[in-house]
């Protein structure tokens, strides 16, 4: 159960790397970001149809969604199961803020995802005042413009960056890749770098955007 | 030092002609004792001899016969194991939660083994020979000879469970010496040699519960034997959780129950060690053999208060680099040694032992402790009216070899010590007193470790063992090995070849009879309801013993003490306080059922200390000393084991001699002028 | 020093428990935290009233049986078992609650005594090296480098006391058991059982009852004896190994 935890998880910290690289492409431009949007969807052309990777991609990942969410969920009832009396003192067995983000922050991230999935994919609705079109990037851009977007966002990304933070760590551990005093300092400082780049990378476009450093033409 | 007349032969009160009636009003002398089992011949073949003719069991029928193990240390785990692999019925108590927290567990030094990996001329002849000699000749050279050489393959076994021995770079076992032993013999894995073995016993008897040749009762507590038709055939058993009073039946029965150095109340065995399953055997006809042989270690950690619960060792090998001393002044002792000068402190074992100094034997460095201390040169903490503690000082240590040298050799127990007394020993003296730490005497036994019940076995601690009368350092738990790994299966298998017996039913007599004594017993401390509490009777005893049957014996002291334990045991069955009820966990009147037995032990120790007029090993009689205030053995008079049949409540015991024939080695008077 | 206690009692493993207050006065910083409980204990039999019932045998911190949660600490504020643990850790007036250790894998027996035969189980299950009596080779026919036999005793030192999982927001016994993993995977006699054992082991863990690991890190902190996170590695990489190389 762990080690589908661990491997979903990785499987996510993939995506998401990829995902702030693409993010990124906002700097260089709405043409480029669009450019880039339209290019996910071609991707293994003619091999496959129009979209056709982005769609299997989205299979993978929501498969591993469910998996990682299940297992979460699974080891959240059985440690529950496994302490059915509290203990009194309140500081007994309480685990560390990081930890307790995993959990917390978790679903945190879980409803983010519904959110921004709602705006950007689905039903691509602006909250914005521009004119956006088709275009991806002049609606990214529109979006982040709007104050409370880019802040709930941002809590976002916090929460993202502690879950990776313990995540990242978590499943080195868990999948016996920190063996030594030495590997497990790796391992450590190799979160908190992934946690860290991931955070501000993804972080960096929508401020840019709300403080004008991007602008839409 | 209290007498100086050194003495060729006691008191003529207490001389003993056999069978002349009662003895000081205590004893009878009863028929002489001797081991019928080992066989003639070279000693070096005695074992494989005796192995050869011992009989056979069926691998088909040993599934039909049962043993029952009490104790889950180093001899009865290792015993429990090797029974169920060879495919016995095994039944294997323990008092506590588990059986991996018997208090072999707590040695903390090493094993001995005659492997002479070193090659520095070691061999089985030679730790044979260095065990007699250290048990000052009050050893049976045929035990000791086997323990010898079934040494070496203690430690094969060991590894090929996975004990975690420490090597060397080159990947072998790494061997020190140990005890002013002058050949590298000792195996070890850094201070927790016990705890290593023990696991490694622990994992091997687990398996054999996996494996359902074993089943294990923790949590259980033996309170009687059954002795059914003149044989061992069972034990009565409290289960500690539920209260419930159990019979167990068996072919036979193993004690492998340690020792009874709890009888002072402070000491540094476990808080739940205890001499029941022996006293309660003792009662029924097994001898006890050489009870007042107890070994009092010299650096232990000093008592800080009447609460102390228990006393803590710290390996001897401090006094390697340690200088021991205390203010040549009384007025002194209050003051911060760092502040007395040189000229005002006493190096008593310096002074006195010139060539030896600080590294005198563990009974020597004892007994000058108590002597500076009982002349109130002490320091630390008063308890009751004394100082119980002298310096153990590293300054000059320091000075010599730099801070970082001396933690690295000695860090683990110096920072011990300072966990435990709050001072730290880099900048303060620390403080060391004498503690009861091992208990050489125990149930008689043969050559097969079969006491004078047939079909009760009896190993490691528990027995009256290979130690005499004292016992050599990291050789307590090559016994408890040898004796549950490979000697009591090859014995035991000769005694149940001729199984198996009838089978017992519950309601044979003496089952019944067993039953119901245990019964009335728990009942009986439950109904009293006196003023006292069951710990307070326990330290009143362990004082009485300290100070008349502890380091120095002598026959006033020790008759003073058995009038003090007579009144004390007759107090304590009017006027003992035990609380709660038997149906459930109950740890007082766990402890008032073990004090109760301890309070009859104590006596029969006085007894034994007050027979044998002469000093050996850690038994010294004030009355039995050279001009120079050493120990003064008396080979013509007392070179035998004392074995003690249980005369009956309010009886006198009945003295056995068991003589002590050397024919392998001679016997000499020990010297380290 | 003078103290208030508030201790978990309960009168039988399906008795309904509670916390009770005691106040116990004149404790020397001397004694050890377990005879201030024995103190506390003489008064309580003194006043009719029975005596706290908590486990506890060598006490000089090698045999495992104490363990207390001592104000939400297990083992209390210092890195060492109960029974090492010293009052001058504590300052006059201060407030202590005293509980047992709480996972359903170790049920309460009675106020501060709980059961940890799942422990004996899961050794039971795999923890061992089989190698009868008698049938060892010469202990030298196979070396160990000293990096690996260290190793393997550092991981060993464990006393099985059970903080671990009293300490572990999951009730997870992973510490405990990947000690003994690692203590008999890094030896070469240990090599043979070695994937059967971490299997039957992880089995019998989750059988009993313990939660699993999330890698929080609070057992290896509350450790006695020390033992470092990468012991769980260990079990984790054994664990994984194990099954890929079954495939089941």
């Amino acid at each position: 159960m762990k080690l589908l935890m661990a491997v979903s998880g990785a499987l996510f910290v993939f995506y998401v790397l990829a995902h702030m690289y693409g993010n990124l492409k906002i700097f260089a431009g709405v043409e480029a970001f669009d450019e880039y949007a339209h290019h996910l969807r071609t991707m293994f052309t003619p091999i496959l149809p129009f979209g056709g990777f982005l769609w299997l991609f989205r299979i993978v990942l929501v498969v591993a969604l469910v998996a990682h969410a299940y297992s979460a969920f699974y080891l959240w009832s059985r440690a529950r199961g496994a302490r059915t009396t509290r203990y009194v003192a309140k500081e007994a067995a309480r685990a560390t803020v990081k930890s307790t983000a995993m959990r917390w922050g978790g679903v945190a991230i879980l409803l983010f995802l519904v959110w921004h999935l709602l705006q950007f994919t689905i039903v691509k609705f602006n909250v914005g005042d521009d004119v956006v079109g088709t275009s991806p990037g002049k609606l990214v851009i529109s979006s982040f413009q709007v104050w409370w977007v880019v802040l709930i966002y941002i809590l976002a990304l916090v929460a993202l960056g502690m879950h990776l933070w313990h995540g990242v760590w978590s499943a080195t551990q868990t999948l016996g890749w920190a063996g030594s005093a030495r590997a497990r300092k790796r391992a450590k400082l190799a979160a908190l770098v992934i946690a860290f780049v991931t955070s501000v990378g993804f972080a960096l476009p929508p401020l840019a955007i709300l403080f004008g450093i991007v602008k839409g033409n | 030092m209290t007498d100086t007349n050194a003495t060729t032969s006691g008191g003529a009160a207490t001389q003993a002609a056999p069978n002349a009636g009662i003895v000081h009003g205590l004893y009878t002398e009863g028929e002489p004792l001797h081991d019928t089992k080992a066989p003639a011949g070279p000693i070096q073949d005695k074992w494989s001899t005796r192995k050869f003719e011992s009989g056979l069991v069926n691998p088909a029928n040993r599934r039909k016969l049962s043993v029952i193990i009490v104790g889950t240390g180093l001899a009865g785990g290792a015993a429990a194991a090797t029974l169920g692999e060879a495919g016995y019925q095994v039944k294997s108590f323990c008092y506590q939660d588990s059986p991996r927290r018997a208090h072999s567990i707590a040695a903390q030094g090493g094993i001995n083994a005659a492997k002479n990996y070193k090659e520095d001329g070691d061999s089985t002849f030679r730790l044979f020979y260095d065990t007699v000699k250290g048990g000052d000749y009050r050893s049976r050279e045929t035990n000791v000879y086997r323990l010898a050489e079934v040494s070496t393959n203690i430690i094969d076994q060991c590894v090929a469970q996975g004990v975690p021995f420490a090597r060397e770079y080159g990947g072998l076992l790494d061997n020190r010496s140990f005890g002013g032993v002058q050949v590298s013999r000792t195996f070890y894995a850094r201070g927790q040699t016990g705890q290593q073995l023990l696991i490694g016993a622990y994992q091997a008897l687990e398996r054999q519960v996996a494996a359902g040749t074993v089943e294990m009762f923790s949590r259980h507590e033996m309170l009687e034997v059954i002795v059914a038709d003149g044989k061992a055939r069972g034990i009565i058993a409290r289960d500690l959780v539920t209260g419930e009073v159990e019979t167990h039946l068996a072919d036979a029965v193993v004690l492998a129950s340690g020792g009874y150095g709890n009888v002072f109340y402070l000491s540094t065995n476990a808080m739940g060690s205890n001499v029941t399953a022996t006293w309660r055997a003792h009662r029924k006809g097994a001898y006890f053999a050489n009870p007042c042989y107890t070994q009092i270690h010299p650096t232990c950690i000093p008592v800080s208060g009447d609460h102390q619960s228990k006393l803590t060792l710290m390996s001897e090998s401090l006094r390697n680099d340690g200088r021991i001393w205390v203010p040549k002044k009384a007025e002194d002792c209050e003051k911060d040694p760092r502040e007395i000068p040189e000229e005002d402190r006493d190096y008593y074992l310096e002074r006195i032992y010139p060539s030896f100094g600080n590294l005198v034997p563990r009974d020597i460095a004892s007994r000058q402790a108590k002597n500076v201390c009982d002349e109130g040169r002490g320091v630390g903490p008063k308890v009751g009216d004394f100082r119980r503690g002298v310096y153990l000082d590293f300054t000059d240590a320091l000075k010599r070899m730099s801070a970082e040298a001396v933690a690295e050799k000695y860090g683990n127990l110096l920072d011990m010590y300072q966990r435990i007394t709050g001072e730290n020993p880099y900048e303060v003296p620390m403080r060391i007193y004498p503690a009861v730490h091992y208990t050489m005497g125990g149930l008689w036994v043969d050559y097969d470790l079969q006491s004078t019940i047939p079909g009760l076995f009896v190993a490691g601690e528990a027995n009256f063992s290979d130690h005499g009368a004292n016992r050599l350092g990291a050789s307590a738990l090559m016994q408890g090995l040898a004796d549950g790994y490979f000697v009591l299966p090859h014995t035991i298998r000769d005694y149940l070849a001729k199984g198996p017996f009838e089978k017992l039913p519950d309601s044979h007599p003496d089952v019944v009879e067993a039953k119901a004594s245990v019964d009335a017993r728990v009942q009986k401390l439950l109904s009293i309801n006196g003023d006292r509490s069951v710990d307070s009777f326990h330290k009143e005893l362990g004082n009485i013993m300290w100070e008349y049957c502890g380091m120095e014996r002598s026959e006033e002291g020790l008759l003073k003490a058995i009038d003090l334990i007579r009144g004390l045991r007759d107090e304590f069955w009017r006027n003992v306080k035990v609380l709660g009820a038997a149906d459930t966990l109950n740890q007082s009147l766990e402890k008032a059922g073990r004090v109760a037995d301890f309070l009859e032990l104590g006596e029969l120790m006085c007894i034994d200390a007050l027979h044998r007029r002469e000093s050996c090993g850690g038994h010294f009689r004030a009355e039995s000393q050279t001009e120079d205030g050493e120990a003064l053995r008396h080979d013509d008079e007392f070179a035998y084991v004392a074995a003690w049949e249980f005369g009956g409540d309010g009886s006198p015991a009945v003295l056995h001699k068991e003589d002590l024939v050397y024919e392998a080695i001679e016997m000499k008077q020990r010297s380290y002028k | 020093m003078n103290l208030t206690l508030k201790i978990w009692r309960q009168a039988s493993a399906n008795a309904r428990g509670e916390m009770v207050t005691y106040k116990v006065s004149d404790i020397s910083p001397d004694m050890s935290f377990l005879e201030m409980l024995d103190v506390l204990n003489e008064q309580l039999n003194a006043r009719g009233e029975e005596p706290i019932a908590f486990d506890s045998d060598c006490r000089e911190g090698i045999c495992g049986m104490c363990g207390l949660m001592i104000s939400g600490k297990a083992h209390g504020p210092e890195v060492t078992t109960t029974c090492q643990l010293h009052m001058r850790s504590f300052s006059d007036g201060d407030e202590i609650t005293v509980e047992p250790w709480r996972a359903d894998a170790f049920p309460v027996i009675k106020d501060l005594v709980v059961d940890r035969g799942a422990f004996d189980r899961i050794i039971a299950a795999g923890g061992f090296i089989s190698a009868n009596t008698g049938a060892a080779p010469e202990a030298h026919s196979v070396p160990v480098p000293k990096p690996k036999a260290d190793r393997a005793f550092m991981a060993a030192a464990c006393i099985g006391c059970g903080a671990c999982v009293a300490a572990c927001p999951n009730a997870s016994g992973m510490l405990f058991m990947g000690a003994k993993i690692t203590h008999l995977g890094e030896l070469p006699q240990g090599q043979p059982e070695r994937d059967a054992r971490v299997v039957s082991m992880v089995e019998q863990h989750d059988a009993e009852g313990f939660g699993g690991c999330t890698n929080i890190g609070e057992c290896s902190a509350a450790c006695p004896k020390e033992i470092p996170m990468d012991v769980i590695n260990q079990l984790n990489r054994d664990l994984r190994h194990a099954l890929t190389r079954h495939g089941d």
